[in-house]
């Protein structure tokens, strides 16, 4: 089955320390098909490229090349190239003798060497600079060398960190399309490491999202801007609104407090969902019968091709549009959106939902700190199940005002309202919905209200 | 006013720091027994010297050759050594890099006579007999951190992803380190080498507890014994003015090469 599959990850897991990097990965690359791994920083996806290089072991699982395990193949046996992100050429050899490197090593013999070498020099549009000091050349030009220095071998498949993260924007770009023709014409299997989104949908057949060690999605560059599969990966990938919405049936959605067409079907009825609508899907019209919903302007800012306005709907959410257009600030509009628009995506999670202990009548233990609840129904001792809502977090300005403290590790804006993630200092992850404005890495006191606590006898 | 004071300042330290190797130098060129007496100019004393005709000059040349055979093979094995732990010591993480860092440090802040008498007690205790041996062994000992010294900033200053990429590009490890990690770090060891060369060259310390009782003599240990038997012989005075003059031109030369490795980069 898997012949068609170049490279095919089965259940890859690393942790370093209690830190768990990369958690049971499978992926698959098809012969000759660009894969770019994309995700934040620290998100694994580094580490996952350096267990296919060999340079890292895996804890668990298996890495296929061409169906065979190479997990226990030392990274100079490997058919595998990398190119590096800080290009990592031979510093006390030129141009040429870099690039000869590999295949010196494989004993090839010297007329071949200048003939592979000259073609690869060409093909990254630097002839003529063999005799050159790799100390001499520019960061581009360093990157082509690395790139030429990695094809020349004809790698099975070519691994990429972060190649182009050192080089300026226009540069960039620039590199971006040179590494499209180059894997088009070299018809060699690229997997590409990055955490620029538009860099990914630019170069990928496939993109795989990753955060915090699991795969998020794994699609085409449209598929995963047009039908993201959850709101880390909406909001990671180009500019959105992401929004709270409530399925009311088959094809109709309620959100902003408006009933919207959809063409999503098997969610159920009446059941809680998140909604992503692109900031570009959002129309102005002037037409009374086609607009589902009012807006006022508070913002508009130019942005070169586009403008990007901020709305305040009459239900008082707010939302990101962007028209080729300019509508005043403060200016009355009237909008719609298009049910092919509409994205609607399962929620991961509805409350907090953590194990607790009865500590005594009126107390639970739970996240390593004693909270009040409404123990009814259990005694001292109980192991339970305890859930709260996001809103009966409390998020304080002191880290010692709280009974338990953590850190701001991820914010959405939900149109009315911020959704956190909020790391507890042990570790554990609690959602929290809030009208305060917090930044990413704040230190925060947490609270939780006794009334929103309910606790649920184990069932294990 | 105050530049002309920095000049005087400066040349009378130069002047202070120079005077005895210039004394010297002077008074090599004069057949008097007695260092300061002026006898009219002669190369007498470097006739002797190289002829070997003079009260004991057979043995003051066997102590030069010792000297440079036991400084180059000490210098050798602990550039050798010493990098191979350098390598050891930067792959190593947080603590324990710092607490190696700071192990190796100690031997050099040691005093030499700790350093010599406590070797001195390892060999008898271990039953070596003490001669050429134990002086080598000693010689490493005390060389090796400063070429660990000398090799680590090497390794800092060095791209860590080139090592893998050898590896990626199909090197054994083997092959790694001779074509890739070498070359990088060539210049830190060729300053250790002559750092632990020159180290060698003029320990007295060390090497006098460990050269045992076989009569075993290194330029130092030679002189102070000449010393001790009254008056300095005259032919040491060439002696040192020559090895003066290679240190010095040894120098020039580093210098010129670290000017032009600096202007190509």
């Amino acid at each position: 089955m898997s012949n068609d599959y170049i490279i095919d990850i089965q259940h890859l897991s690393k942790s370093y320390g209690d830190h768990k990097v990369l958690d049971d990965i499978n992926f698959y690359v098809r012969r000759g098909e660009f894969v770019t791994l994309l995700g934040p920083s620290g998100c694994g996806k580094t580490t996952l490229l350096r267990q296919i290089a060999g340079f890292v072991a895996p804890d668990e699982g298996k890495i296929l090349l061409e169906g065979k395990d190479i997990s226990g193949i030392p990274p100079f046996e490997r058919p595998l190239n990398t190119v590096f992100q800080r290009y990592a050429l031979f510093p006390h050899l030129d141009v040429f003798d870099n690039i000869a490197f590999g295949l010196k090593l494989q004993k090839v013999p010297a007329k071949e060497i200048e003939v592979r070498v000259k073609k690869m020099l060409k093909m990254v549009s630097m002839t003529d600079y063999e005799d050159r000091s790799v100390d001499s050349l520019s960061g581009g030009q360093q990157q082509r060398v690395a790139i030429a220095r990695a094809l020349v071998n004809y790698p099975k498949v070519l691994l990429l960190d972060e190649p182009l993260a050192a080089l300026d924007l226009k540069m960039r770009k620039d590199m971006q399309l040179e590494l499209k023709e180059i894997h088009r014409k070299m018809g060699i299997t690229f997997i590409y490491v990055t955490h620029d989104q538009e860099e990914a949908l630019t170069l990928s057949d496939t993109i795989v999202v990753l955060n915090e060690g699991r795969i998020q999605q794994i699609g085409t560059p449209t598929d995963i801007y047009n039908e993201p599969c959850n709101s880390f990966v909406a909001d990671f990938i180009g500019e959105s609104n992401i929004l709270n919405a409530r399925m009311i049936r088959d094809r109709r959605v309620e959100f902003i407090g408006h009933e919207f067409d959809c063409v999503d079907e098997g969610f159920g009825e009446d059941v809680l969902v998140d909604v992503v609508v692109r900031p570009e899907d959002i129309y102005f019209t002037t037409d009374p019968a086609r607009c589902q919903f009012k807006a006022k302007v508070n913002s508009c800012i130019f942005k070169g091709v586009h403008y990007e306005m901020w709305v305040d709907t009459d239900d008082g959410y707010e939302l990101m549009i962007q028209d080729y257009d300019a509508y005043p600030v403060g200016s009355e509009v009237m909008l719609y959106i298009d049910p092919d628009d509409i994205q609607v995506m399962h929620k991961e999670r509805l409350c907090n939902t953590v194990p607790a202990k009865v500590a005594e009548d009126g107390v639970v233990e739970m996240l390593g700190a004693k909270f009040e609840a409404s123990t009814a129904g259990f005694s001292a001792g109980d192991e339970v199940t305890a859930e709260f809502p996001f809103s009966a977090v409390d998020l304080l300005d002191h880290q010692e005002d709280g009974k338990l403290s953590g850190e701001v590790h991820f914010l959405l804006y939900k149109a009315d309202h911020y959704h956190l993630t909020v790391r507890t200092d042990d570790g554990d992850s609690l959602w929290v919905d809030t009208n305060d404005i917090w930044d990413k890495g704040d230190l925060v006191g947490i609270d939780i209200a006794p009334e929103g606590i309910k606790l649920k006898a184990r069932n294990d | 006013m105050k530049k002309l004071f920095a000049q005087i300042y400066i040349w009378l330290l130069l002047a202070l720091l120079y005077a005895p190797l210039v004394f010297i130098a002077i008074f090599s060129f004069t057949e008097s027994r007695v260092l300061g007496n002026w006898t009219g100019f002669s190369t007498k004393l470097y006739g002797n010297l190289f002829t070997g005709g003079m009260n004991g000059g057979g043995a003051l040349l066997s102590a030069v050759e010792n000297t440079l055979i036991i400084a180059l093979i000490a210098a050798a094995v602990s550039t050798l050594l010493g990098t191979i732990a350098a390598i050891g010591i930067y792959n190593l993480r947080g603590r324990k890099k710092q607490t190696m860092q700071f192990l190796n440090n100690i031997p050099m802040i040691n005093p030499d006579i700790i350093t010599g008498v406590s070797l001195f007690l390892l060999f008898v205790f271990l039953g070596f007999s003490q001669g050429y041996v134990t002086v080598v062994l000693a010689h490493i000992t005390f060389c090796t951190p400063y070429v660990v010294l000398n090799v680590m900033p090497k390794l800092s200053q060095m791209n860590p992803n080139i090592y893998e990429a050898a590896l990626d590009l199909g090197a054994t490890p083997s092959q790694a380190l001779w074509k890739v990690l070498v070359p990088e770090l060539r210049p830190g060891m060729i300053s250790g080498f002559i750092l632990a060369f020159t180290m060698s060259l003029d320990d007295f310390a060390v090497t006098f507890f460990t050269r045992g009782t076989i009569g075993l003599d290194t330029l130092s240990t030679y002189i102070y014994t000449d010393a001790r038997k009254g008056g300095l012989t005259p032919e040491l005075r060439p002696l040192m003015t020559l090895i003066f003059l290679i240190v010095l031109i040894l120098l020039i030369v580093i210098n010129i090469r670290a000017e032009k490795a600096s202007k190509k980069a």
